[in-house]
């Protein structure tokens, strides 16, 4: 099997879809020409024409607009928003258009849209490069999230994202584009190429939206995560010598519950890890509905880590970062009761 | 650069010239050793050098008195230079280390200064616009007869709430000057791949406000139209719009494959255009001597040196750090 990056996972998804259905178009800031600032789309200009892959002005409040548009007359917009720091501007077409468009027409018009963003940090990229803000999304009926951690699942969950007839956003780790990340910033970071879940499938297949991982098979607790941090909660688990099951999300919305509620009442103890900030992240989400359906399989508390609720910080970006010691500290807190 | 306002003003004096001279090779040193940094590891992320724009921040400094406003992008070190901002507080917080202008919370996108009327750089782009607008908005409120300098890019110039600030701006005829820093790209994006005209200052037309063209290679000229603009906001006329076309010769940021435009482009620029250069010919011209232009390189290289000393010397702000400048009042918080 073909050893891609995260990178070319998502170009090669997007060179699968583009051949497939001709109403497939790419557009976002430097996309074209450039090839996208992290090349994701590197290539595609120059092989399917600038009609169906091109640059836009620095305006995502008018790119996600226009895409609705798009999507609406029937077409399949994949847009791509530089960071997902810079969709503010283009949140309200987000929630108020696309969303709703739906609900709103009973039916009649929908919105069949990719919205792909790269999200995360662990880049020193600072408060306006390194945000995680899926819960942003979650809380809005009528987008779907996905957040792939391998460039495996980048390619399956993109390409089921293009198929889907709602709107999908797409968002990628970007400290994951070149290489499994597992919080060890001193340590030498590992390529995708060595690592067996860089192996990608070559044409087209499918990862369903809505469909849980388990990654590690464990017995003694639940760690609940998705995205970076789903290569954090292994490197954390290794360290801490507790058989723990690893459970990676893939999509927040629709969530697989069955999935984590089977894991959950089976090992009886339960941490949930994501990056972003923790109040009202989608943990407390994932806290609330796992408890609810494991209340008396439930040995501890579910305990949350996530990112600190800050700004992200430009220094000390290292001990801002959720790491496995974190991680470790709260498996070794929900082992203890 | 096909349009190009020539120089008006023969009647500069050296000591003027001298002061432009100084300030913008203050600023390409700067960048130059923040770039050495970089390349060290010592700088992280996100970097965006102003070298090859010198002119336009400092000629447009030259226009402004005490008490007017700036506010930026991302692309900030120039203008927090040239406003007088401690060349090592700046590179402190390019580090990340408590003696930074932002504690080393910011980085190089995010450094303010009260003292200095310097409202910041801004990471994402357009956001600072409406701000500049609302900033003349009260300068124009206490009637204390101050500017504000709103800069901003040619991609920036497609973002929709810059027409919002435009229009708010005319309406209520704030002083504010929109300056749109045209080098020609927005990242990998030359301008004619995003934006529909050529002639970014006529945006305003529509708005009544005037614009015009500015070459920003020649701080001469900047500092004519910089003057012209300051009167028009003074005089209660309203917003006015400036297009200065300038030319970055480094990357968009550290990790540019600068793939986009051929080597010859900025080597041209470099050698043809070079705002620096034309200042130190006019210099030599007006016979001040090589000597007294050393004396000036060295002068810079040492504040330069310095602010590059302090910026590995500060510590690193200590973890608390990260929980203030929040709320003004802290609001406890779990820690996991
Ligand atoms: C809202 C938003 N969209 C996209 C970006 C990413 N980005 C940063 S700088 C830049 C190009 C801006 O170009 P321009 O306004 O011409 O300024 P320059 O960098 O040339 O100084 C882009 C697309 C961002 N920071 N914010
Ligand atoms: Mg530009």
């Amino acid at each position: 099997m073909p050893r891609m990056t995260m990178i070319e996972a998502i170009r090669d998804a997007h060179v699968v879809a583009m051949e497939a259905d001709p109403d497939v178009i790419v557009m976002g800031e430097d996309v074209g020409y450039f090839g996208g600032v992290f090349r994701c789309t590197a290539g595609l200009q120059k092989q399917f024409g600038v009609a169906r892959c091109f640059d836009t002005p620095i305006s995502e409040l008018g790119i996600v607009g226009t895409g609705v548009g798009m999507a609406a007359y029937g077409l399949k917009p994949v847009i791509e928003i530089q960071f997902a720091d810079y969709m503010y501007p283009g949140y309200d077409q987000l929630v108020s258009e696309a969303a709703r468009l739906r609900y709103r027409s009973a039916g009649e018009f929908t919105c069949p849209m990719v919205v792909r963003m790269p999200t995360g940090g662990g880049i020193f990229g600072a408060q306006t490069h390194s945000q995680s803000p899926e819960a942003l999304f979650t809380h809005v009926a009528g987008l779907k999230t996905v957040v792939p951690s391998t460039p495996a699942d980048a390619k399956g969950l993109l390409l089921a994202a293009i198929a889907d007839p709602d709107p999908v956003i797409f968002l990628e780790p970007k400290r994951l584009y070149n290489g499994p990340y597992d919080g060890h910033h001193d340590r030498p970071s590992v390529p995708w190429s060595k690592h067996p879940d860089g192996e990608v499938e070559a044409g087209h297949y499918t990862i369903p939206l809505g469909k849980a991982r388990i990654v590690r098979e464990g017995t003694d607790a639940t760690l609940v995560t998705y995205g970076t941090m789903v290569h954090v909660a292994l490197a954390a688990v290794e360290e801490a010598g507790i058989d723990v099951e690893v459970i990676d999300l893939r999509t927040l919305l629709p969530l697989d519950l069955e999935t984590i509620t089977a894991s959950v009442c089976k090992t009886g103890r339960c941490v949930v890890l994501h990056e972003a900030t923790l109040t009202s992240g989608y943990g407390a989400e994932l806290a609330a509905l796992i408890q609810q359906d494991c209340f008396y399989s439930l040995e501890a508390p579910i305990l949350r880590v996530a990112g600190w609720d800050t700004p992200y910080p430009h220094a000390q970006e290292w001990d801002y970062f959720p790491g496995p010691a974190r991680v470790r500290r709260a498996l070794e807190t929900v082992m203890k009761d | 650069m096909a349009t190009r306002k020539t120089a008006a003003k023969s009647n500069v004096s050296t000591d003027e010239l001298l002061s432009y001279y100084r300030d913008m090779l203050l600023i390409r040193r700067f960048e130059e050793k923040a770039g050495q940094l970089y390349g060290m590891g010592l700088i992280g992320g996100f970097c965006h050098l102003y070298i090859g724009q010198e002119a336009v921040v400092v000629g447009l400094e030259a226009a402004a008195e005490e008490g007017d406003k700036r506010i930026t992008s991302y692309r900030d070190h120039g203008h927090m230079l040239a406003c007088g901002m401690d060349p090592n507080g700046v590179m402190a917080e390019l580090t990340g280390r408590e003696g930074g202008y932002s504690k080393g919370k910011g980085g190089s996108m995010h450094m303010f200064s009260k003292e200095k009327h310097f409202y910041g750089g801004h990471g994402i782009v357009g956001a600072q616009v409406p701000l500049g607008a609302g900033l003349a908005f009260a300068d124009k409120y206490k009637e204390n007869g101050r500017v504000t300098f709103t800069y901003f890019g040619d991609g920036a110039a497609n973002q929709g709430q810059v027409y919002e600030a435009f229009n708010m701006a005319a309406l209520w005829k704030l002083p504010v000057i929109f300056v749109i820093e045209n080098n020609q790209y927005a990242m990998g994006t030359a301008q004619k791949r995003s934006t529909s005209t050529e002639e970014i200052h006529k945006r305003g037309e529509p708005f009544g406000i005037p614009g015009e063209l500015v070459d920003g290679m020649n701080v001469l000229a900047v500092k004519d139209a910089g003057d012209k603009a300051v009167a028009h906001c003074r005089e209660g006329k309203g917003p006015y719009i400036l297009e200065i076309k300038t030319y970055r010769y480094r990357g968009h940021s550290m990790s540019d494959p600068a793939k986009y435009r051929t080597r010859e482009e900025v080597q041209k620029m470099r050698e043809e255009r070079d705002p620096i250069e034309q200042v130190r010919g006019m210099l030599l011209k007006a016979e001040v001597g090589e000597d007294k232009l050393k004396e000036i390189d060295k002068e810079i290289k040492e504040i330069v040196n310095a602010s590059a000393d302090f910026s590995k010397e500060s510590p690193e702000p200590a973890l608390e750090e990260l929980w203030t400048d929040i709320y003004a009042d802290e609001i406890p918080q779990e820690v996991n």
